[in-house]
């Protein structure tokens, strides 16, 4: 259910975003997913890949600063309105949201909103009894 | 003009007998009422009766900051508290402070030498000495605060900041005098121009800075903002304060004053006395303080030292501008910092020591400093508000250690340089020296 996301540290500057995109591509990683963080002196970047371990240690070799957040993905209408239902359910539960980034798939009328939370076993059943489809890990892996 | 015309031009043969009468004193004192000086001496097997020449001090082992540390509070004092009459402490602030003890006594000897100084800079009873110096433990603001009180000239207890202040109180007091650390009276020269007010008119005659270091433009850049002359002054809280060396209207060189402090240049790897114009590490004893005689101290202070008669008349030997350090300290802001405080402030916040770089630069005319610390495991989340509280920790953990406000960045790991042996932890692109 949960989803494992690669956070890589990066220094705000140029060209600092192509070396570790290269070394997941040299080790045959596939990015699903990827949102930035930033502020004017350092970022964090955000994966979701189809082998997060794999991604993980190959960014690690290469002497970057890695860590494995869990994530969640839950599956909304890809039409006007579609977010915002999902975000009122989250808010009326009291439930404070860290990131949220989303992306569309071949999944037609559908898209996927991936959501951090601290506190990400409630906010997984809250969106459940909302009856919101949250999706398999699995599934966001090998989209 | 002299304040003490026989000793300050006394010549040299007079002056050296009367330093070796002082010296053996000292040593004496010492020897009998401080029980480190007892141990150390008698562990190197010298005694004060070893002292027949000057350069018999040779003989003496040397004391070192840490050993003042070691000593901390009043280990070193050769005196009963009853008769300590003033405390002072360095701003160091790398383990414990060095605390300086001072006699009625040893507050005049400090005053005159800070007189001999004013005098120098042809300041006396007619003049208003309006002085920026912090007052509190460093003995920046206390030295002159007495110095002026002997020439007998007016001085006003302004300390740093409120720049604006100093500005108008300059103008309305009629200040002819000010003391500053270079980069702070830049400053003020700067506002003041800002505001529409030409510092040449404030009519200084003379302007006497230290604390920090400084080049011959930065002189130039000080003298031509106030249209005066500025003299530098130099000395630490261990030995009493400033006052050890002051410059003379030949701007070449600070006279020590050498009947109250004898000064050595050493190699400071070999340890072994250099002679004239060599540069090395100056040493220096105190030679007539009652509160707490400091016998060879390491200044790590780097500079070179001439005994030629100056061109003023004055016979004592001159220093030459402070060129840089034997050990790794900077001074920022007139802060004196070490790397290992900033090790000690970055172990505060992780359990890991991590691999830092400290920048030292001078966008303007003040000081700023930059922490550059290698993000590690224990330093990163994934969240960018964990990541500034962490920034922030680290500033306030330093801030703590230094007191001195530092930017910190994270940057990622292996990305700062690697040195084989001691790692080169400063980069200082101030280009002081």
């Amino acid at each position: 259910m949960k989803i494992k996301q690669l956070s890589i540290f990066l220094q705000n500057r140029m060209g600092s975003l192509s070396k570790p995109l290269e070394v997941l591509s040299n080790a045959n990683v596939n990015i699903r997913a990827m949102c930035m963080a930033d502020t004017s002196e350092f970022g964090i970047l955000r994966l979701v890949v189809d082998n997060p371990e794999k991604g993980k240690e190959a960014l690690e070799e290469s002497g970057f600063l890695v860590k494995i957040t869990e994530i969640i993905g839950v599956e909304m209408n890809d039409t006007p309105g579609g977010l915002t239902n999902v975000l009122n359910i989250i808010k009326d539960n009291e439930i404070d949201l860290e990131y949220l980034y989303a992306f569309t798939h071949e999944k037609e009328g559908k898209a996927i909103l991936l959501l951090h939370s601290d506190d990400i076993d409630r906010l997984i059943s809250v969106l459940k009894d909302s009856d919101i489809t949250v999706v398999q890990s699995n599934e966001v892996y090998n989209l | 003009m002299f304040w003490n015309e026989k000793i300050e031009t006394m010549p040299r043969e007079e002056l050296e007998e009367l330093q070796l009468k002082k010296l053996q004193a000292t040593v004496k004192r010492a020897f009998d009422k401080i029980p480190y000086y007892n141990k150390k001496y008698s562990a190197a097997e010298v005694y004060p009766e070893d002292i027949e020449t000057l350069k018999d001090i040779e003989k003496l082992p040397f004391i070192t900051k840490d050993d003042l540390r070691e000593s901390y509070p009043f280990g070193l004092f050769a005196v009963d508290i009853k008769d300590i009459k003033e405390l002072h402490s360095s701003s160091g602030t790398t383990g414990k402070p060095v605390v300086s003890g001072y006699t009625e006594k040893d507050l005049d000897t400090w005053a005159e030498t800070i007189a001999r100084g004013l005098t120098m800079m042809g300041i006396g009873e007619n003049d208003i000495i309006q002085n920026t110096h912090g007052y509190g433990m460093f003995t920046g603001g206390f030295g002159v605060h007495y110095g002026s009180h002997k020439v007998g000239a007016a001085i006003i207890p302004i300390s740093t900041g409120q720049t604006r202040r100093q500005i108008e109180i300059m103008s309305d007091f009629g200040t002819t005098c000010l003391i500053f650390t270079p980069s702070y009276g830049i400053h003020i020269g700067e506002v003041a121009l800002d505001d529409g007010i030409d510092p040449k008119k404030l009519g200084i005659k003379a302007i006497g800075f230290g604390a920090e270091g400084w080049t011959e433009e930065i002189r130039q850049r000080v003298e031509e903002l106030f249209g005066a002359k500025a003299y530098n002054i130099y000395g630490l809280t261990e030995l009493t304060g400033p006052g050890v060396g002051m410059e003379c209207s030949q701007q070449n060189g600070l006279h020590i004053a050498e009947d109250i402090y004898y000064p050595e240049i050493i190699d400071p790897n070999t340890r072994k006395v250099l002679g004239e114009n060599q540069p090395g590490e100056l040493v220096l004893t105190n030679l007539q303080r009652e509160g707490m005689p400091v016998i060879r101290f390491r200044t790590k202070d780097l500079t070179k030292i001439t005994y030629e008669k100056c061109g003023c008349g004055r016979t004592h030997a001159r220093m030459s501008r402070i060129t840089g350090r034997s050990d790794d300290m900077l001074k920022v802001k007139g802060v004196a910092i070490f790397p290992s405080q900033i090790e000690k402030a970055l172990l505060k916040v992780g359990d890991v020591e991590p691999h830092y770089m400290i920048i030292v630069t001078r966008p303007g005319t003040l000081d700023e400093i930059e922490i550059k610390v290698e993000a590690s495991k224990d330093l990163f989340f994934d969240g960018v508000k964990e990541m500034m509280t962490i920034q922030e920790k680290i500033g306030k953990s330093v801030e703590n250690e230094t007191g001195i406000r530092a930017k910190i960045t994270l940057v990622e790991p292996k990305t700062l340089p690697r040195f084989e042996g001691k790692a080169k932890r400063v980069i200082d692109k101030r280009n002081l020296h």
